[in-house]
């Protein structure tokens, strides 16, 4: 799983010679090939310093350098610290006890949360839930429609009140209708918004305060890049995010948004996006992702 | 939001100001090299970075000419990027130019495509062309090219699903649009516009290589410069395959598309991040 970081490093371990030992000097040039190796995969520029601050510090361990072979132990290093990132988890949503469970959904726009909210809603009908969907984007042309018909290929209802486009009474709604008949998950489909749009982030507020989700969910973009961190960070800031949802993984994107996101909110990712159908849509492994960002 | 530009004095503070703009490692290094060839102990290196960057923007091919009627213009990318949303914004101003427009609606597969370009075609107040959904997105491009024949439209302006380059048989497709357009028209389609989200990292060169290879990408639309990324991956296609931008989107609303000003875009990317 980690052959390609391995291999990269064996390489740089090789050049130096057999004869030599593993000394500060000569980890230093293999951070320097994980340094780079992870600005190539987009991960943000400071996450990558104080990743490799760290790695530093328990590489240059006296028991790491003598140990019989050293270069693996700094790959084991790299791996683990890269998991510890991403954290004990098994992806899927967490337990709740609350009733309707209501989980908002953020993001830039473009990111994929409309096609995720299907994506979810069909993840949750296996589980055995019953959601219903609510589409709160009154301004990107044909948006609700392009839920309700997410919905339908769902296989769920859309609350879709004609004629109604305030946003905040739309999300209401949806509460309303899912407490008078049963519906157990509200799924809140949010309008894309940039993190530094006051007007739209004090919109997202409202929607927030009026609805109190138990789960916000982050949906980035996995080919995103260095900005990562600042729009995740954001959104963080202004209205907390409680999951990550990797989308359009089925790219040959390294992937390291995931990284950036993830260290500037410190919540695990729950899922992957990996195509456009609503079948598309996996738990998060942290192997995986790791791989794909060392992936050389 | 101010607009703060600092002193680069050093090869290290460039490098690490080039690689947040997302121009990526490989392209970083050879700019700081050339620079650093160029300066003098204790110089503010961005006045030399600024010429560096401008010299490779400008290096990129210009936008072709033709004289064929109608012009077809195919808009490409992957997923989300605002293709639909551009073309809206496209429409408009070449209308604002003069321009007779035709919007060719060949997105057949997302839900909802085909009714939001219609919104944009009738806020831009220009001729539509609309699939039937699931049907062949060549089709609609046969039909488009007929009908902006018989009604005197020029140009026609194709939006095409999102796709990922990795996919090989959507990949095939746009080659297929591609055919039925130059059966229909001499040397079409003139212009393949790639759209490119500013906050793309470094998979923006995998997207322009690929694009390029099967559609003809010839041009960039970089949109959503309106945040805070700079899409400064467009530097290293621009010194890597040599592809201009050509347009640049600036937010969600109509006019918030302008052609692409070099100068302004190397100022922005200095400015407020750091
Ligand atoms: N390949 C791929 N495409 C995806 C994935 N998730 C979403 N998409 C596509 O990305 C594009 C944008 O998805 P949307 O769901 O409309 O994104 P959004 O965040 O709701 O967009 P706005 O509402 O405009 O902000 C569509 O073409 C989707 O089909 C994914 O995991 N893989
Ligand atoms: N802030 C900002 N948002 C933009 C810009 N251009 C497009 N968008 C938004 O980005 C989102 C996606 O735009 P679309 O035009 O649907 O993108 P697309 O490439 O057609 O998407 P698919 O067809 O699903 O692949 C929408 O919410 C647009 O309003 C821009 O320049 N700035
Ligand atoms: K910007
Ligand atoms: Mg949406
Ligand atoms: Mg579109």
């Amino acid at each position: 799983m980690f052959d390609s970081l391995s291999n990269r490093l064996q390489d740089v371990f090789a050049n130096l010679g057999r004869e030599v030992r593993l000394t500060p000097e000569t980890v230093e040039i293999a951070l320097r090939e994980i340094r780079m190796a992870l600005l190539e995969a987009d991960v943000n520029f400071k996450v990558v310093k104080a990743f490799v601050d760290k790695v530093r510090d328990r590489a240059v361990d006296a028991e790491v350098l003598k140990s019989l072979s050293p270069g693996q132990q700094v790959v084991r290093i790299v791996r683990d610290e890269m998991l510890a990132l991403f954290g004990d988890t098994q992806g899927g949503l967490p337990p709740v006890s609350a009733t309707p469970r209501v989980i908002l959904m953020l993001g830039l726009q473009g990111s994929g949360k409309t096609t995720t909210t299907g994506k979810l809603a069909k993840w949750l009908v296996k589980q055995g839930k019953h959601p219903i969907v609510v589409s709160t984007d009154v301004r990107r042309p044909a948006a609700i429609e392009q839920l309700n018909l997410v919905a339908k290929q769902a296989g769920v209802r859309a609350h879709d009140p004609a004629g109604n486009l305030d946003p905040v009474s739309r999300a209401s709604g949806a509460m309303q209708e899912a407490r008078t008949l049963g519906y157990d998950t509200i799924i809140v489909d949010t309008a894309g918004r940039l993190h530094i749009d006051d007007e739209l982030m004090v919109e997202l507020e409202a929607i927030k305060a009026a609805v109190q989700p138990t789960d916000q969910l982050y949906v980035a973009d996995a080919m995103t890049g260095q900005d990562a961190i600042k729009s995740a960070g954001e959104f963080n800031r202004r209205v907390g995010v409680t999951g990550v949802v990797l989308s359009k993984m089925d790219g040959d994107a390294r992937g390291g948004a995931a990284l950036s996101v993830v260290s500037v909110v410190g919540v695990p990712i729950a899922f992957t996006g990996s195509g456009e159908r609503l079948e598309d849509l996996e738990a998060f492994h942290p192997d995986r992702v790791v791989s794909r960002v060392l992936g050389m | 939001v101010g607009t703060r530009t600092r002193r680069i004095e050093s090869a290290d503070a460039l490098e690490e100001a080039l690689i947040t703009c997302d121009v990526g490692v490989a392209a970083t290094d050879r700019i700081v090299e050339s620079v650093r060839r160029k300066a003098r102990r204790g110089d503010d290196l961005l006045p030399l970075v600024r010429e560096e960057i401008l010299s490779i923007l400008q290096g990129a091919a210009p936008p072709p000419v033709t004289g064929a009627h109608p012009r077809v213009v195919l808009i490409v990318g992957v997923n989300g990027t605002g293709k639909t949303t551009s073309i809206g914004k496209l429409a408009n101003l070449l209308k604002q130019e003069g321009q007779k427009p035709l919007v060719c609606a060949a997105d057949t597969f997302r839900a909802a495509a085909v009714e939001q370009l219609e919104i944009w075609t009738r806020r831009a107040d220009v001729g539509f062309v609309r699939a039937q959904p699931n049907s062949d997105p060549a089709a609609v491009v046969f039909d488009a090219i007929q009908s902006a024949k018989a009604r005197q439209l020029d140009p026609v302006l194709v939006d095409t699903a999102g796709r990922l380059h990795t996919r090989v048989n959507l990949m095939k497709e746009l080659d297929k649009i591609k055919r039925v357009a130059a059966r229909e028209v001499e040397g079409a389609p003139h212009e393949v516009l790639l759209v490119l989200d500013a906050t793309v990292g470094q998979n923006g060169v995998a997207q322009a290589r690929e694009f390029m290879k099967v559609s003809g990408v010839n041009g960039i639309i970089l949109t959503k410069l309106d945040g805070t990324a700079k899409g400064g991956v467009a530097v290293a296609i621009a010194q890597d395959l040599r592809l201009p931008i050509r347009y640049v989107g600036t937010g969600e609303q109509i006019d918030d598309l302008v052609p692409f000003n070099p100068r302004e875009y190397v100022d922005a990317l200095f400015e407020d991040a750091w």
